[in-house]
């Protein structure tokens, strides 16, 4: 019976050619879309995570109640302490102090009177320890526009929409000032190391990089940190691992009344990226199920027109003494290959598709210039082993759908006016 | 009958209140506070959260247009000097050896991290040259009897819109100020005390200044000790003397 069905759908391509091509262009579609919906919820969890967030943040929890005001009086103390626990506790987590300051750069005439001054926002990262991951993580090597990277103390990294308003170069010296951790002010002449660009306006306008020890030192922060972030192993963000460990580390310091005792969020808790993680499996969810419904319809239609055009034939099938429901049954069966056909050729294809992009990436960084997220402007398709399965659920069920609804007329028609048809 | 009683007591006050011309006892404000030059040190104690801070400084000002102040203590301030010619402030910061200026909007900011901004430090005009004052009424405060005050910027460039004061009547030395911004919200109040009489004025050797958008309880500044119009050598006043 299976190789008859086969034999039909193959030699009688007007029966098979049209559902075919539905289904594939639907599961082409939805592969497509599925990679880069991923791709696109993977650069904003690590582009957010790797400059924001981390998997996991610890923060004194006066500070997490005033984070957005990045208020350096009210940061970590004793963080050697602090990361030795949690490097015995959790030893799979990468775990990176950080600071984040703000101020002025003031920029020397040849005289070294002010020439121009613009206010920055600083980000201190371990980048000179040997052991440290955080420049590969920030991707500074891939964001450099010109000169290099951090190599020695009292360097910087520029902004690059910073260094072209103020006509910055690769080794001119700048000085920063601002307030240190107790309030007092700071002055520190810095030489400008190199310009990165990192195609997010809410970097690109006035960040500046340095290295965590001189920021410590600039800003009277010894073993002191704004907060500590953590990664977790292949930095991939995994919600149930980081959930555990952070309701271990909050349980530990949850009987303490001291507002500086140190506080872990995840990153869903933070930046909205709960409602983001919802919202994007929300929007698969409702593509999958419209998906399945508009193709659905387009193959009921198709099979009610292939219907028609075998009216004939399944009037012989009947007058011959076949059975409605057996007829009904290999309908089916023949809309199961077919589906399986257009599901395999609509996967393959939006895999391609998403390979290539996955590798070239689509840049919108032109279409990003205002916005202030934490996008990287370059998408690429995220490839995952449910990509390679996930259309064959809408292309199968939908090709069934319709081929189950138009078959109905076959349970219409009535064995005594048989004949009178064929013979018309 | 009572009815009567009330208006007439409530007239009368409002008579009393008026008999005191505000332009007068703004004047007699601004004598007690303003000079030709001071010379002063002093010491400011900043109430963080986490722990306090006191500096130590020499100032020298002449008039309302030019002030010189170097920083003393703590050994990480030592040595920094500030310049406030007119509208514009020059610091020059000895580990950095650079003379930055300081405009725009960070003349808002703090202070080395205390409740002043550098607008405050900054400020040395007289009251009645800056505002439009009316007696609002009269209180005791500290046990000494006030006139209170509402001042209303009369210029454009003014850090603070408005101000409530509470002056001492018989020395008429503002006891409390409170300072609002245009929309109305009230940004800082200061306590003075410790009033002492130098060279026939009555003058504030403690003020406390409060930024009530900050935590903690504000900043002391303390005068240890001052001169009031002293010569002063013009060189003091330019922008070479902040690097000797």
């Amino acid at each position: 019976m299976t190789q008859f069905l086969w034999k039909g759908i193959i030699r009688d391509k007007r029966r098979s050619l049209l559902p075919c091509i539905v289904v594939a262009i639907g599961v082409f579609f939805l592969v497509f879309l599925h990679g880069l919906i991923g791709g696109m919820e993977n650069n904003m969890i690590s582009m957010t995570a790797n400059f924001e967030t981390g998997h996991l943040k610890i923060m004194t929890r006066a500070y997490s109640e005033n984070e957005e005001q990045k208020p350096l009086d009210l940061a970590l103390l004793d963080i050697d302490l602090l990361l030795s626990d949690l490097k015995k506790e959790y030893p799979e987590v990468d775990w990176n102090p950080r600071v984040s300051f703000g101020g002025l750069l003031d920029i020397p005439d040849s005289t070294g009177e002010t020439l121009a001054q613009g206010p920055v926002s600083g980000m201190a990262y371990n980048l000179l320890s040997a052991e440290s991951h955080e420049a590969k993580r920030m991707g500074l090597e891939k964001a450099l526009v010109s000169g290099r990277l951090i190599r020695r103390p009292m360097e910087v990294l520029i902004s690059a929409d910073f260094a072209e308003r103020f006509k910055v170069q690769p080794e001119d010296t700048l000085t920063f000032f601002g307030s240190t951790m107790y309030g007092s002010m700071t002055f520190t002449n810095l030489s400008v190391a190199g310009i990165v660009r990192f195609g997010t306006a809410a970097l690109d306008r006035g960040a500046i990089i340095l290295d965590l020890q001189d920021a410590r030192q600039l800003l009277d922060m010894e073993n002191a940190a704004s907060e500590v972030l953590g990664f977790l192993p292949q930095e991939l963000y995994n919600d149930k691992q980081a959930e555990s460990i952070k309701t271990a580390f909050n349980n530990q310091h949850n009987d303490s009344m001291d507002e500086y005792a140190p506080v872990m969020l995840q990153l869903a808790d933070q930046n909205f990226m709960r409602e983001m993680l919802d919202y994007t499996s929300s929007v698969t969810t409702i593509m999958i199920f419209l998906l399945i419904l508009v193709l659905s319809i387009v193959l009921w239609n198709t099979g009610i027109l292939g219907g028609i055009r075998r009216y004939n034939e399944f009037g012989v099938r009947l007058a011959l003494g076949e059975e409605k429901k057996h007829i009904y049954r290999s309908l089916l069966t023949e809309s199961f290959f077919i589906g399986i056909i257009g599901s395999c050729i609509g996967t393959l294809l939006g895999l391609c598709l998403s390979f290539y992009i996955s590798k070239y990436g689509i840049d919108y960084g032109p279409m990003m210039e205002n916005i202030s997220m934490m996008i990287d402007p370059v998408i690429r398709s995220q490839i995952t082993p449910a990509m390679y399965v996930i259309g064959f659920i809408p292309g199968v069920l939908s090709m069934l759908t319709g081929t189950a609804l138009a078959g109905i007329g076959i349970y219409k028609r009535k064995t005594a006016t048989l004949f009178k048809e064929l013979e018309g | 009958m009572k009815k009567l009683v009330s208006v007439f007591l409530a007239l009368l006050y409002i008579l009393t209140a008026n008999a005191q011309d505000p332009v007068k006892i703004l004047d007699e404000v601004d004598k007690n506070l303003s000079a030709d030059s001071r010379i002063l040190d002093s010491k400011m104690i900043v109430y963080g959260k986490r722990n306090d801070r006191t500096m130590t400084a020499h100032s020298i000002t002449m008039g309302d247009k030019k002030a010189f102040t170097e920083y003393l203590s703590p050994a990480r301030d030592k040595g920094t000097k500030m310049l406030k010619l007119d509208k514009e402030l020059w610091m020059y910061s000895p580990s950095t050896d650079r003379t930055i200026m300081i405009s725009g909007h960070m003349l808002r900011q703090s202070l080395m991290g205390s409740d002043l901004s550098y607008e405050d430090m900054m400020e040395d005009r007289k009251l009645n040259e800056l505002y439009k004052a009316v007696i609002s009424g009269e209180e005791t405060l500290d046990n000494r009897a006030c006139y209170v005050m509402q001042l209303t910027a009369k210029v454009p460039d003014v850090a603070y819109y408005s101000m409530k004061l509470w002056v001492d009547k018989e020395r008429l030395i503002p006891l409390r100020q409170e300072l609002f911004g245009k929309s109305g919200q009230l940004l800082k109040h200061i306590t003075l005390s410790d009033i002492k009489r130098i060279d026939n004025r009555w003058f504030p050797m403690k003020m406390n200044y409060k930024d009530v958008l900050k935590d903690g309880k504000g900043t002391d500044w303390i005068i240890q000790s001052i001169q009031f119009d002293q010569p002063i050598p013009k060189h003091v006043f330019s922008k070479a003397s902040l690097k000797q």
